[in-house]
């Protein structure tokens, strides 16, 4: 049974195990996502065969284009993860359930992940085939700023505040985010294309054969690792959620006992 | 696979997404296991 | 609502105009700012000239940053955020009176920064009509802005640090559409630049949708 990411629900195998997970270490590891996990794995070496090894090197960029089957879909997760912190964003500040706050939390910074990804291979892309490794072209610049914007989201996120305050600041900062995301993509595609900019990332649209299926395969799998990586990620910040509302009954406990030993004496 | 041209750049980017994949998972696991202890099982809504 | 924004408005004003801080520092700091370009650019190999609307707009930028950070600060001190939530003052209201303030504060600088460019660049003023459009669809669109940020990152202790990261990010476009307009102008080809005037316009709008709806939540959130 794969577990879901509905914050309101979040529920594994509701029937009782048989005693294997007695010995398990506790942590954010279900059976949907061991799944999920594998589907991945297999996913990303049927990746590494077709990427590498079948498919064929372009005839313009040579080996380079196969940056791009990892390049392409990072950019699409990237742009995912930030669509999920927005909606996350939007729905804690309708329901201020703690579950969107988490999954908020967990669509930025594995967002921030792939990034990162997007950039590296954009970049090391760009050397080989026009020679340098940053060439201002649209979709570099654009996820550039939009790491700046997830940089800015979680720095905010880790902040020493009161929670629900902290909680109620990071949502208004994540429903901006895809907005933001819109305008800074839109004015610098415009901004480039004064300068008759090709836009340098972008797929050939008549990619066929074994270039498309390497391509397929590579939403596959950093698809599956997105979604490995996103329910993990939400369930460590639900548990910080539960462990910070831990330490405040303590925190309140003590201070009852204290108080009661005051009026005792 | 050495024939490939700009290996190494294809290398480079490769062993960094997936090492930086790998790396992240480990440290939200490990991050996972180390809250899950302060958790009691109850709390815990998966299995 | 505009008479909470003309009573906050006003209140910000007013404390401005006793202490003078805009006046006194803010201001020689973006004249600063200009020398300094000039200093790294060298001004005799022409680079400044070309490249005068983008370094103008960065300037007011970073301008912005300290006038806006000034104005979250006006709230923090000695529980004045909880007589805003306990007064009948609307939030919305509050928000377009801070930013009309930090508005105001910003016109004022950008016509300071006209007259530095000119004289320490030798820009030649042009296209008036789209350059004076820029400067108030911009000033707007930093100020509006500016203020929700300000309040996202308000009693902080890492807010002066905080904001820039996450304000310019945000800003990015209104420094690319105001530098594109003003380069139009400039150039003598304004028709190329009401486009971008006409961006820096829904954008201005857009966040000062966005900071009036959101500023309750933040005033109560805290």
């Amino acid at each position: 049974m794969t577990a879901t990411t509905q914050p309101g629900a979040v529920a594994g195998t509701p029937q009782p195990r048989s005693g294997d997970t007695a010995g398990a270490p506790a942590g954010t590891g279900s059976r949907g996502t061991r799944i999920v996990g594998l589907l991945a794995l297999a996913s990303i070496a049927l990746l590494v065969l077709y990427g590498l090894v079948i498919s064929p090197a372009d005839v313009e960029m040579d080996d380079a284009v196969r940056l791009m089957y990892v390049h392409v879909p990072s950019a699409t997760y990237l742009y995912v993860g930030c669509f999920v912190t927005t909606l996350a964003s939007g729905l804690w500040l309708w329901k201020r359930t703690a579950g969107w706050d988490a999954l908020a939390e967990a669509g930025a910074e594995v967002g921030l992940v792939f990034a990162v990804i997007t950039l590296g291979t954009g970049s090391l892309w760009g050397r080989p085939t026009w020679g340098t490794y940053w060439t201002w072209d649209a979709r570099l610049t654009s996820t550039a700023v939009l790491t700046a914007l997830l940089v800015g989201y979680l720095a905010l996120r880790r902040l020493d505040l009161d929670p629900d305050a902290r909680s109620a600041r990071a949502a208004v900062l994540g429903l901006l985010l895809v907005p933001n995301v819109v305008i800074v993509n839109r004015s610098v595609e415009w901004w480039r294309s004064l300068h008759q900019d090709s836009t340098l990332t972008r797929i050939d649209p008549t990619i066929e054969g074994d270039m498309l299926v390497a391509l397929m395969v590579g939403f596959l799998a950093l698809g599956l690792v997105f979604s490995w990586l996103m329910i993990h990620r939400f369930r460590v910040a639900w548990l910080s959620q539960q462990v910070d509302r831990i330490d405040l009954d303590e925190a309140l406990a003590e201070r009852r006992a204290e108080a009661e030993a005051e009026v005792a004496r | 696979m050495i024939a490939m041209t700009h290996v190494g750049y294809v290398a480079a980017a490769w062993l960094g997404t997936f090492g930086l994949i790998g790396g992240y998972a480990l440290a939200v696991v490990r991050r996972g296991r180390k809250l899950s202890r302060q958790v009691p099982p109850g709390e815990r809504r998966w299995s | 609502m505009w008479r909470d924004a003309a009573l906050v408005a006003g209140r910000d004003l007013r404390v401005e105009a006793r202490s003078r801080v805009t006046l006194h520092q803010v201001a020689p700091f973006a004249l600063l700012v200009l020398v300094l370009f000039a200093f790294a650019l060298d001004p005799a190999r022409q680079v400044l000239e070309r490249a005068t609307p983008g370094l103008y707009w960065v300037t007011v930028l970073f301008s912005a940053l300290l006038a806006v950070a000034r104005s979250a600060a006006l709230d923090e001190s000695g529980g004045v955020r909880d007589a805003l939530r306990l007064s009948a003052l609307e939030p919305a209201g509050v928000f377009a009176g801070k930013a009309l303030a930090v508005a105001a504060e910003l016109l004022a600088l950008e016509v300071l920064l006209g007259a530095g460019v000119i004289v320490l660049y030798g820009a030649e003023p042009a296209g008036v009509g789209l350059l004076l459009a820029t400067c108030l669809a911009a000033t707007v669109a930093v100020a509006a802005t500016g203020t929700l940020y300000g309040a996202l990152v308000s009693g902080l202790r890492v807010r002066e640090t905080l904001l820039p990261l996450l304000l310019l990010p945000v800003l990015a476009p209104v420094l690319i559409g105001a530098t594109r307009a003003f380069e139009a102008a400039l150039a003598g080809v304004p028709a190329d630049g009401w486009p971008w005037c006409g961006l820096l316009a829904v954008f201005a709008i857009l966040y000062s949708v966005a900071g009036a709806a959101a500023y309750g939540t933040l005033l109560e959130g805290s």
